[in-house]
């Protein structure tokens, strides 16, 4: 079964899906788009790294992903305004990435594949990344559920209980960069925030719980993982961007239903 | 130790600027501590070291081992990206029974809220919330930072007086900062008087008249200071007994 490019291609997107949701939610109660943004677009630098120095494109990019992560989580930490920390990291990591995969000689980097995802060429083993690396996300982030959420809602009522809410940030770096990794070769790096951002934010007018969300968010990642390929077999358009298509519908009408029913977010 | 929560030399930087500086600061079970000052003076800054959100530059915290605190921040406001009702959040960090939930609710005036979200509460139903979280462990001692902010007179009076009713039936310490000085002198064993260091403490009738004071709150506190007199004897009538002695 695994044979089939199609069967593996499905599983793939599935994966990933269902290793963004739980990541996506925190993603956007804590306002960290653009983080997400900067920490994904550092995994082209990790490709061109990895490749030059011969070591698996997984590794490289879990490595730049997670520096990136805490170089720019310690320049905010020393007052530099977070909003502008991401909008050089996110740019100088894509630039230092595409700079860096042209020097590589050969052409053994078919870059296009990196930046919008290469689903229909997956591998056995990289769907054995791809669940091996959703499932450590979800073991991850399950573990640390509880505490994340107080540290989100609140730095302060966190450490009043006994959490420390800089903890649960290197937590959810850690996630970010193992969904970066996760999910490269499924939608790209400049498509890999938007598999975080938009299930969630699709999911969030239908709930009333945060476990609620994440079953939404889920959910939603998983119908735009499948209706996302259908579209790329049936119009013959690429994957990862008829993926992240999906789930923005998917927004639309959740946002026009939410707005119906009374909207929540008012 | 014989305090619930100890500081020495406490010393605290936010940037370059020096939020605190040498503050001793010790709270004995049972006792009602309010720390006053200006805007600026360290008084948020002393109450997130003492519960551990904030490291010091010099100096140490120490709380008795085990302590149960439960602590309202100032001006916590939800914004609505995360769903949450009341009933979830006062079940973070730890699984509650559904009885206790309803139980602090309950003496928090709040007993109507539990299904309600967090981003729906009005300034006072929140403050109200926040207190029944602050509740849930059976705590030793009660940390309010500002709690009525944002509430209408009426509000913080009913607010101050839930509290106080709290603190005479589960025999917690209680340490607040307010703005309401009139109010919670009234009920304060003990006044410390902020500015980035101690500028006095004491009992609220010797603050109200020490010179540092009145040089802080300046000719203002002349109408505050009748009023809190007013307010003393009040209470003094009804008080079951001193159950600390500040010293």
């Amino acid at each position: 079964m695994l044979d089939d490019f199609l069967v593996r291609a499905v599983l793939a997107a599935v994966g990933a899906a269902l290793a963004a949701a739980p990541l996506g939610v925190f993603v956007v109660w804590r306002r960290m788009a653009y983080f997400g943004d900067a920490t994904s677009h550092a995994a082209i630098l990790g490709v061109a790294l990895a490749l030059a120095l011969s070591v698996p494109v997984f590794a490289g990019t879990l490595v730049v992903a997670l520096l990136v992560a805490f170089g720019v989580a310690r320049l905010t930490g020393r007052g530099y305004a977070a909003d502008m920390v991401l909008g050089v990291a996110a740019h100088a990591a894509l630039a230092t990435g595409l700079v860096a995969s042209s020097l590589l000689s050969g052409p053994r980097l078919n870059l296009e594949a990196y930046l919008f995802g290469d689903i229909l060429a997956v591998s056995k083993m990289d769907l054995a990344v791809i669940w091996g690396g959703g499932a450590a996300v979800a073991a991850l982030i399950g573990w640390r559920w509880q505490a994340l959420l107080l540290s989100t809602l609140s730095p302060d009522l966190a450490a009043a209980s006994g959490v420390k809410p800089e903890r649960e940030r290197v937590t959810l770096m850690l996630a970010l960069a193992l969904v970066v990794a996760v999910a490269l070769k499924v939608v790209g790096a400049l498509l890999i925030a938007a598999l975080l951002i938009i299930p969630a934010a699709a999911a969030r007018p239908l709930s009333r719980t945060p476990e609620g969300m994440l079953a939404g968010a889920a959910s939603v990642g998983v119908i735009a993982a499948l209706g996302g390929l259908w579209a790329a077999w049936s119009f013959d358009t690429p994957a990862g961007p008829s993926i992240v298509c999906v789930a923005a519908v998917t927004f639309g009408i959740s946002a026009l239903g939410g707005h119906l029913v009374g909207g929540r977010n008012g | 130790m014989s305090g619930l929560i100890e500081a020495q030399g406490l010393t605290l930087r936010h940037g370059t600027r020096e939020v605190l500086r040498d503050v001793d600061f010790s709270i004995a079970p049972a006792e009602i501590v309010t720390v006053v000052g200006p805007n600026g003076s360290g008084k948020s800054t002393l109450l997130r070291a003492l519960i551990g959100a904030l490291k010091p530059s010099r100096g140490k915290v120490t709380r008795q081992p085990a302590l149960r605190l439960g602590y309202v921040p100032q001006g916590l406001r939800l914004d609505g990206s995360m769903p949450m009702t009341v009933a979830r959040f006062l079940n973070l960090p730890k699984r509650v029974s559904a009885a206790d939930c309803s139980k602090v609710l309950d003496e928090a005036g709040a007993g109507d809220l539990a299904d309600r979200q967090m981003s729906d509460l009005s300034g006072g139903q929140f403050q109200r919330v926040l207190l029944a979280r602050a509740l849930l462990n059976d705590p030793q001692i009660l940390i309010l930072d500002e709690p009525t902010t944002g509430l209408d007179q009426p509000g913080q009076a009913s607010f101050y007086r839930q509290i106080e009713a709290l603190r005479d039936r589960m025999g917690c310490a209680v340490l607040m900062v307010s703005h309401e000085l009139h109010v919670v002198m009234s009920a304060s064993d003990r006044v410390i008087c902020l500015n980035g260091h101690v500028c006095c403490e004491g009992h609220p009738e010797v603050v109200a008249q020490a010179e540092e004071y009145r040089a802080l709150f300046g000719t203002g506190t002349q109408g505050a200071l009748a009023l809190y007199r007013h307010e003393h004897t009040h209470r003094h009538d009804h008080a079951p007994g001193e159950t600390c002695d500040a010293g």
